[in-house]
């Protein structure tokens, strides 16, 4: 479903902030996979997202979804193969928009926007029946601002929008980080319970071990810039916060320090 | 000082504020949706004047003018969101340089003369300081800017309630998100851009009508006076919690209330050669009322408003 062939990007480069954030990285993903992605600050992991949502263009390799070259394609239309959910709550919607609206917006991406109303009666309650989903209670709310609504219920929104129309490939570039913990659970529910359903394609930032464990059927980790490790099925399900340790430790020769990372 | 000088420039001013209140729309599009500075206002609120007059008096009808007068304003629009999006130069900039690029083509325009004044008698005009008193209401240029907004405010309603007006306010409200929904957020600005230009050089061409004059200076600060009028409107109505409409008709009494103050000020014996300062502090105080409240008059919190909020 996802092929990125030995891509790199250098950001300033020949400046002294010269960042060598990816460095030939290599992944495949088959249909159905559900990786979660973990490594310490600056490994490239939301370098790798943003790479195959496009925000820019590599500097080498190419990257393919679903046989579809999009190495070159602008961010506008590789989206209509992506969902994404952001670390940020306030960057997956439009605060100064309802809710409704917002779901309208992601339930065209990738079509064309003419002159055809912008949401119609037969999708509020399309809409509505989606919202029950998240168990937030944002159904009898559709004409609310998202501005006013938490962080937990835009993340949790976004989610939603994402997956609204079911995407190629699902991006979650650490989508409960900045939320507190019963929040950010019931968020990781909600994403289970949508990916299952759907069977999506999912890369899963975290940095929460045991989460990146818990969930999915793949594991990879990252470091300075290229996968350094990589595990799946029976293996996957066996492992320890401690087994990712000590891997982290072999691979990369040093010892995994990052404040962010929780080991439980 | 006299009363009924002050009461008798009334109907004018308020006939003005509305021209005025049209342009402020087209403000409040690239301003308050797009959430872009556009600075070619100052240059497209006389290239529609000009290009208005200059086609009347080669014998167009006055429709035809003002749709001609609309349509160049919507090409100074693209230039400044080509400039903008295509080649990276920021919005203000972008527009600062199409706005003085404006002034020679406004010139060229007007056959490279500053005024080009044409005889009210030999036109049948849709607007006129002539025709605020002692005509039927129908030709009454009160009653016909007013049908001019309610029809612009419908016709806006439904443009930014369908698809590609949405996408337009989701570029305005969020950039990245709208990438990422598939929005060529490119497009969007160029077509809001042109959208807001437009409508400006349509208010222009009425305001050329109205003086009777298309001046090459028509379009200075007129920037001002549209965010004046889009700021009066949310310092004043903001508080009402209405739909996209009624913000568009507030915007329109913005441009009225902006002109009422200006003529008090004016009866109060102000010099005319003034007006560009007074404009440039009313702004500034309503610019600065949202402001001030926040962070000079912020009510303490109660008691107990962590847990209310």
């Amino acid at each position: 479903m996802l092929d990125i062939n030995k891509i790199s990007k250098t950001f300033n480069p020949g400046t002294v902030n010269e960042k060598k954030a990816l460095n030939g990285l290599e992944l495949h993903l088959n249909e159905g996979d559900f990786v979660t992605v973990i490594g310490g600050n600056g490994a490239g992991k939301s370098t790798m997202l943003n790479a195959i949502a496009g925000t820019w263009f590599v500097d080498r390799g190419s990257i393919l979804i679903d046989g579809v070259d999009v190495t070159r394609l602008p961010e506008y239309k590789r989206a209509k193969y992506l969902g994404r959910v952001f670390q940020d709550p306030m960057t997956g919607t439009a605060a100064s928009m309802q809710i409704e609206e917002n779901l309208a917006l992601a339930s065209r991406r990738g079509k064309h926007r003419g002159l055809k109303k912008g949401i119609t009666a037969k999708e509020r309650d399309f809409y509505k029946e989606q919202l029950k989903i998240l168990e937030l209670g944002l159904e009898d709310r559709l004409t609310t601002h998202v501005g006013l609504l938490s962080g937990g219920q835009r993340q949790a929104l976004t989610l939603l929008m994402a997956t609204l129309e079911k995407p190629k490939l699902l991006l979650l570039d650490e989508h409960t980080a900045a939320l507190d913990p019963k929040t950010a659970s019931k968020v990781l529910d909600a994403t289970d319970k949508i990916v299952e359903r759907d069977h999506l394609t999912t890369i899963m930032i975290t940095h929460n071990m045991k989460d990146a464990i818990v969930h999915g059927n793949r594991l990879v980790m990252m470091h300075e810039g290229h996968i350094i490790y990589d595990v799946s099925g029976e293996e996957k399900k066996k492992l320890a916060v401690s087994d990712l340790l000590h891997k982290f430790e072999e691979a990369s020769g040093s010892e995994f320090a990052n404040d962010r990372m929780m080991l439980t | 000082m006299n009363i009924m000088a002050l009461v008798n420039a009334l109907p004018g001013a308020c006939a003005q504020g509305l021209i005025w209140g049209i342009m402020a729309i087209g403000v409040f599009i690239t301003y308050k949706i797009l959430d872009l500075a556009d600075l070619t206002v100052d240059g497209t609120m006389c290239t529609g004047g000009a290009v208005c007059v200059m086609m009347m008096m080669s014998g167009h009808s006055v429709w035809t003018s003002l749709l001609v007068a609309f349509l160049a304003g919507a090409l100074a629009g693209l230039v400044t969101g080509v400039l903008h999006t295509l080649f990276g130069i920021p919005a203000i900039l972008a527009g600062i340089l199409s706005q003085l690029g404006l002034y020679s083509i406004n010139l060229r325009i007007m056959d490279n003369k500053a005024n080009q004044a044409f005889n009210l008698d030999k036109f049948d005009l849709l607007v006129s300081l002539r025709y605020i008193r002692g005509v039927p209401f129908y030709k009454n240029t009160l009653f016909v800017t007013i049908i001019i907004i309610a029809i612009l405010i419908a016709v806006l309603y439904w443009f930014f309630g369908t698809e590609l007006g949405c996408s337009i306010r989701a570029t305005g409200s969020n950039q990245n998100m709208s990438r990422a929904q598939g929005i060529n957020t490119n497009i969007t600005k160029m077509i809001g851009l042109m959208l807001s230009n437009g409508i400006v050089a349509f208010a222009s061409g009425l305001y050329a009508q109205y003086q009777g004059f298309a001046d090459i200076n028509a379009g200075r600060g007129a920037i001002v006076i549209g965010l004046a009028a889009v700021i009066i409107a949310q310092v004043l109505f903001g508080k009402i919690h209405g739909n996209f409409a009624f913000k568009l008709l507030s915007v329109a009494l913005g441009g009225v209330i902006y002109y009422l103050v200006l003529q008090v000020v004016l009866w109060l014996g102000l010099n005319a050669n003034d007006l560009k300062l007074i404009s440039a502090i009313v702004v500034a105080v309503f610019l600065a009322i949202p402001y001030i409240k926040e962070h000079y008059f912020r009510k303490p919190v109660k008691e107990g408003g962590a847990e209310n909020a």
